[in-house]
């Protein structure tokens, strides 16, 4: 029971701050805010006429139809890890923590930057040059920008083409001029789109938080479970024991014992924490109407998860396992010039393989019920067919619970493969005796 | 044009996985059948199996994504 207390704890602190952010905000606010944007916009070409006439000629009609709803991009939006912990009409406010090498350090929250709950995670501030984009923080790219808090307009997407590619642009109108927005630097360096860009994100985001919620919850769990072995040793096991106790001898019996051989008791906390915690993860972004955190479904997540097995099995590797990647012994020397690149390719392919698994998988679990979510909206044609939509919903509304019955099993398997792979990988790293063909 | 041949690679790499991973399956319950007492071992190898073979697959798509 205590674990759902510190839960409604937390949802009545956020509806309590929200609700006391609102009263200031009112709908006033965004009312003036509409306005506003429509009195300027006609003022716009006016101001700099020759300067915005031809890509605003390209952009008005997609400005236009953002308000048009669209699928894609809402299925992404509520994939992606965001700076405000929305759960249903309210958000909740994260810490930023902000480092923009021409500007130093930014530290505050982001419910300073004024949540619009009509626009959905958009902030109606700029602090310190710093935008709320869709529940993302972006940085004004200009370093002329004032610092502290500035009223945002809104913000305009323009497709431009960057050094050869088309890209997707955002621009913050503020001040009555446009200002080109930077997206967080990503540690892949622009395999993806991202890049390094004028600012990190280091803020205790979304995905973070549901981390450290999982976190306290199996630390909790784990650590009175454990209390309560010591207590009373021998005796039949109670509450949570019941749950965990088969899924840790699940573990033990299943992957630790066939795959590990005598050494399994070295390396089982290391595939107990990789399961239950992968696990936790794949449950928790499984709650409906809690925010959907999708932390098992980004890849920063698994790749680090992948890249703390793939450490583990390569310093755990002894001499058979470099001497089978290599120089493989019993085939001839040609062969071995062959298969050397192959196997080291091998090495690197496995937490690739793992990193993309998990984050494949369960990512598209998320997508396709999110997808079955906006069938609605796209039947009901976002409000001007009610009929078309209620009868959408129901059939959605069956098919997300197919898939959500099927996710769950998806969470559990995933996280059970996860630990496998890596128990094979250290198995197959750390075998003595290689006389057996299982060798890879 | 290339998000639509990306596409195609997309539905050929997940075809592959369909093939392999239903070849697999069905080979194991086969085994299962015949042999009841060993579940626990074709299951472990199975998904084992069949994550490597997810492993070809989810390479192709993510190069089909990075060149759409």
């Amino acid at each position: 029971m205590k674990q759902f207390k510190i839960l409604f704890l937390f949802l009545f602190i956020g509806i309590g701050r929200t609700f006391s952010q609102d009263n200031s905000l009112s709908t006033n606010n965004s009312l003036a805010q509409h306005e506003s944007h429509e009195v300027q916009n006609p003022a716009a070409p006016g101001h700099e006429a020759a300067n915005q006439e031809p890509s605003h000629s390209g952009s008005s009609p997609a400005a236009h139809e953002s308000h048009k709803f669209d699928p894609k991009e809402t299925a992404f939006h509520h994939i992606s890890d965001l700076n405000v912990y929305s759960i249903g009409p309210w958000n909740f406010p994260l810490p930023c923590i902000l480092y923009a090498p021409s500007k130093g350090w930014s530290v505050f929250s982001s419910g300073r930057f004024q949540i619009d709950d009509n626009h959905h995670g958009t902030g109606q501030k700029i602090v310190d040059g710093y935008v709320l984009n869709k529940g993302r923080i972006n940085r004004i790219k200009a370093n002329e920008f004032p610092a502290g808090e500035v009223a945002l307009d809104e913000i305009i997407t323009k497709k431009e083409t960057v050094s050869g590619k088309e890209k997707e642009q955002d621009y913050a109108m503020a001040q009555g001029r446009e200002w080109l927005l930077d997206k967080p630097s990503t540690a892949d360096g622009g395999l993806f789109g991202g890049g390094i860009t004028s600012f990190y994100d280091f803020s205790i985001t979304k995905n973070v938080l549901s981390m450290l919620l999982v976190f306290a919850l199996l630390a909790w769990v784990f650590l009175s479970m454990a209390g309560n072995y010591k207590k009373a040793p021998g005796t039949a096991p109670k509450g949570a024991q019941l749950l965990m106790e088969p899924l840790i001898l699940f573990i033990q019996d299943e992957v630790a014992k066939p795959f590990l051989g005598p050494k399994w008791e070295r390396f089982l906390p290391l595939l107990l924490a990789i399961f239950f915690f992968v696990l936790g993860l794949n449950l928790f972004g499984q709650i409906p109407f809690f925010g959907g955190s999708n932390v098992t479904g980004n890849l920063s997540f698994t790749l680090v998860i992948a890249l703390i097995s793939f450490i583990i099995v390569n310093v755990n590797g002894n001499k058979h396992y470099w001497e089978h990647v290599f120089w493989m012994p019993g085939i001839p020397a040609w062969v071995k010039i062959i298969l050397t690149p192959v196997e080291v390719l091998g090495v690197l392919i496995k937490p690739v393989t793992l990193t993309l698994r998990l984050f494949a998988n369960i990512t598209a679990g998320h997508m396709a019920i999110l997808i079955f979510i906006c069938l609605i909206f796209v039947f009901g044609n976002s409000g001007a067919n009610t009929g078309a939509g209620i009868g959408a919903s129901i059939g959605s509304g069956l098919l997300t619970v197919f898939m959500m019955s099927i996710e769950l099993l998806v969470a559990f398997i995933q996280a059970f493969v996860f630990t496998l792979l890596t128990a094979s990988y250290i198995g197959a790293a750390t075998e003595e005796h290689h006389a057996d063909a299982n060798h890879h | 044009m290339g998000g639509s041949i990306a596409a195609i690679g997309m539905g050929l790499a997940a075809i592959g996985a369909g093939i392999g991973v239903g070849t697999i399956g069905g080979k194991a319950l086969e085994a299962i059948a015949r042999q009841p007492e060993a579940l626990g071992d074709i299951r472990a190898n199975m998904i084992l199996t069949a994550a490597l073979v997810e492993g070809a697959a989810l390479i192709a798509i993510l190069f089909s994504y990075l060149v759409a």
